[in-house]
């Protein structure tokens, strides 16, 4: 933005921004709200929805103030009578066409929609009603993941801008003209039918209920109650910094051992940790990198693909089966550590606690949409049963807690249970961008000199951040004897989060211009902390707030390093044997399945 | 010609940008009467954008269909002034004529029937369009005629 500052008042207040700054911006920095319906702070402009229209003294006309910049000695007023009035006809007309039955609508209470009609008091039929009713509306559930019910879209088109400039996807556009202009896929297929990759970056940015999570509360709470059933609960890295704000607490506040609180008063057998098994990713990814270079520069076997890159944000492994399948040898084997989690529920523990896996009843708590469909993957059943029951996001297991009537504030921090609820700070960091990174480069180095990583306090700060591909590489020094053709390699590394960087990046290792070793993406813009199943309102503030609690959490730790876990270290002992080994291969890892793109 | 070679010869011919996409659509709609998923499909891959854009764009536009259309397309202008002027005759005898329905297609595959928004021809009407040719002043018969005339040089 330029330096160049504008001087502008604002219901007679002064104040100077720097030159093409909106209306809106100006206006916040004053402490004006003014509300906005198609404007997302992560998305270009649109102006389509006028509901953020200003009156500018000396026009006529009022102006969206989303989409116009200021000027010099601009007079404003953002809430005069006749912005009030304007304001209330927008949206009167869109709740003609709305579908409003609120009290039926996973989005009651957290709409934006429905908080403007309760700010303006909307009059009843003031135009024609033009509402489409469900009798008329089918609502497309054919995704494990994603509901979009069209009767509630008020094609503000923030969901089309998402998946086209941040995921680079574009499953949905804009079809049809006039009073026929719906937001859709390709020919009205089904969601689950197209190029979708479920992430739910558009459910966080949609304003309103047309698109949504499939919700499994209603049997969560059932297998609670189901007196045979054991049901135990894992709880992603990221859900513990953002659960606390959809119950009333700022961004940024880390809330892990009062969530383990309310999942034991809610009434699960075992409240146990993604983490653990986040550790054990990096014990069997680590050893996949090294086995790979191993084969690369030792043996010189041209079928190993290098650069690796991780597997574990399922939205990303849908995408590159639908983008690049000629490259899915170079994805990890590893399955995500919810899987993971899910085939060691019904297998390792239940043998440890002697139970029966068909007794079993495992649930997940996630950032994330696309973890619903990855874990109704047919490649997910390597327990010989459904491996992870039901996903839950961040924001279902909020409205659980409120639905159980705690007192969140009031709840007693509590421990995981065990067996699978131990971890480490390196396990924490998952859930921000370049924490998979992090965790395996403090893993791989030590493995291969027996050594810490030269980094200051374990932190590798080159991985971190927010720019949309990072690029590091670390020498590897002092190589123990068996690991001596590493020695001196300069390892290169690479990081995407948000599917566009993602695509930037492997359309250069596609066409043979990259040469890293590692690539770490997660689809979602932050990685999981800013996944689609997080709490709404997410932005680049609430996204970095949440990673400075994950940063905050992993430094806080005792143990920093996945290969310090003693319950990973447990597991290879008693069951797995070693990474990598017989019975790793048939539980922990997968393979993919090329798709199409056209 | 395949509609994979028809889309090729129109990209070569168009190029491959953004632009590119409303000649191409209008290039396969010229040779199809309408565009098939296929081509769709072939299209977006070869201009590298979504299948979704390729649909969202086409559904815009009333004269880029995405349903099997006949031979020959008939669109009666349905305005205000067509109205006036006995529109509603005119589609009774296309009607009668063809055996079908608005909206419908012979079974030969011959002729499609529409209607569509002003076609800018108010003076004249009622005015019908056949593929890319304007019949103003028509009566129920001459418009019968003219399809008469159509079916007697379709293969
Ligand atoms: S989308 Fe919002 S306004 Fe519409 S029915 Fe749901 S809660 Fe109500
Ligand atoms: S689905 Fe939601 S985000 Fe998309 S246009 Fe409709 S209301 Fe807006
Ligand atoms: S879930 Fe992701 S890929 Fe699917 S439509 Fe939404 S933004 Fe696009
Ligand atoms: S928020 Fe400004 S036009 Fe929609």
């Amino acid at each position: 933005m330029s330096e160049y500052l504008v001087n502008l008042k604002i219901n007679d207040l002064s104040v100077s921004v720097p030159e093409g700054t909106t209306i809106l911006d100006a206006a916040k920095k004053l402490n004006f709200r003014i509300p906005t319906l198609c404007h997302h702070p992560d998305l270009t402009v649109a102006g389509n929805c006028r509901v953020c229209v200003v009156e500018q003294k000396g026009s006529r006309a009022l102006v969206a103030s989303c989409a116009t910049p200021v000027s010099e000695g601009m007079e404003i007023f953002t809430n005069s009578r006749k912005v009030r009035d304007a304001r209330k006809n927008v949206i009167e007309l869109l709740l003609s066409e709305h579908n409003a039955d609120c009290t039926k609508c996973f989005k009651n209470g957290n709409c934006e929609l429905q908080d403007l009609a309760s700010e303006y008091r909307v009059g009843d039929h003031v135009f024609i009603d033009l509402v489409k009713t469900s009798a008329r509306h089918e609502i497309d559930i054919s995704s494990p993941a994603i509901q979009k019910d069209d009767s509630k879209c008020i094609r503000c088109q923030r969901c089309v801008r998402t998946c086209h400039e941040i995921q680079h996807v574009s499953a949905l556009a804009v079809v049809n003209k006039g009073e026929h202009q719906a937001i859709s896929t390709f020919l009205n297929k089904p969601m689950n039918d197209v190029v979708c990759t479920n992430c739910g970056q558009c459910i966080n940015r949609c304003p309103t209920g047309a698109l949504a999570e499939r919700s499994y509360l209603d049997q969560v709470w059932d297998m609670i109650n189901d007196e045979t059933k054991h049901v135990i609960v894992q709880t992603a890295p990221a859900v513990r910094v953002a659960l606390a704000e959809p119950l009333g607490f700022d961004p940024g506040n880390r809330v892990t051992h009062k969530m383990v609180s309310a999942l034991k008063h809610i009434g699960f057998d075992s409240v146990l940790d993604t983490d653990f098994t986040a550790d054990l990713t990096i014990m069997e990814e680590g050893t996949e990198l090294l086995t790979r270079l191993k084969k690369a520069l030792v043996d010189g076997d041209k079928s190993v693909k290098l650069p690796m890159t991780t597997s574990c944000s399922p939205g990303w492994v849908k995408f590159i089966e639908h983008t690049y399948p000629s490259l899915l040898d170079n994805v990890s084997t590893c399955k995500s550590p919810q899987q993971m989690f899910g085939a060691l529920a019904k297998t390792y523990y239940a043998q440890k606690k002697g139970l029966k896996a068909q007794d079993i009843v495992s649930v997940s708590i996630m950032p994330c949409t696309a973890k619903k469909y990855e874990a109704d993957r047919p490649e997910m059943r390597d327990s010989g049963y459904k491996d992870v029951d039901y996903v839950l996001t961040t924001r279902e297991l909020a409205m659980m807690i409120k639905q159980a009537g705690i007192d969140f504030e009031s709840l007693p921090d509590m421990e995981y249970d065990r067996i699978m609820g131990d971890s480490t700070g390196a396990a924490v960091i998952f859930g921000a961008t370049g924490g998979v990174m992090e965790a395996a480069l403090r893993t791989a180095y030590e493995i291969v000199t027996g050594s810490e990583v030269p980094f200051k306090n374990l932190d590798i700060l080159p991985v971190r951040g927010f720019e949309g591909v990072r690029e590091a590489s670390v020498t590897i020094d002092g190589c123990t004897p068996e690991w001596s053709f590493l020695e001196g390699v300069e390892l290169k590394c690479a990081i995407a989060h948000g599917l566009e960087n993602a695509y930037q990046l492997m359309k250069a290792v596609y066409e043979g211009k990259a040469n890293y070793h590692f690539i770490e993406i997660m689809a979602c813009p932050g990685g999981c902390l800013g996944g689609g199943g997080q709490p709404i309102p997410t932005n680049e503030e609430i996204r970095s707030k949440r990673a400075q609690a994950i940063y905050a959490e992993d430094s806080g730790l005792p143990l920093r390093k996945s290969h310090d876990n003693p319950e990973v270290q447990q597991l290879y002992k008693e069951f797995l044997g070693a990474p990598l080994g017989h019975k790793s291969h048939t539980l922990l890892h997968t393979h993919y399945k090329g798709r199409k793109r056209y | 010609m395949t509609v994979k070679e028809l889309v090729n010869e129109l990209v070569e011919k168009h190029g491959t940008t953004h632009n590119s996409l409303m000649p191409v659509l209008q290039g396969v709609v010229q040779q199809e009467r309408y565009l098939s998923e296929e081509a769709m499909l072939t299209i977006a891959e070869a201009l590298d954008i979504s299948a979704a854009e390729v649909y969202g764009t086409a559904s815009f536009y009333t004269f880029l269909d995405t349903v099997p259309r006949g031979k020959n397309v008939i669109r009666v202008c349905k305005t205000i002034s067509c109205h006036m002027q006995g529109k509603d005759e005119i589609i009774q005898a296309l009607e009668d004529a063809l055996k079908i329905k608005v909206g419908e297609t012979t079974d030969n595959k011959r002729f499609t029937l529409l209607t569509a928004n002003c076609l800018g021809w108010c003076h004249k009407g009622p005015v019908m369009l056949v593929n890319d040719e304007v019949y103003p002043e028509l009566t129920p018969q001459k418009a019968v005629e003219i399809i008469q005339e159509y079916e007697r040089n379709t293969k």
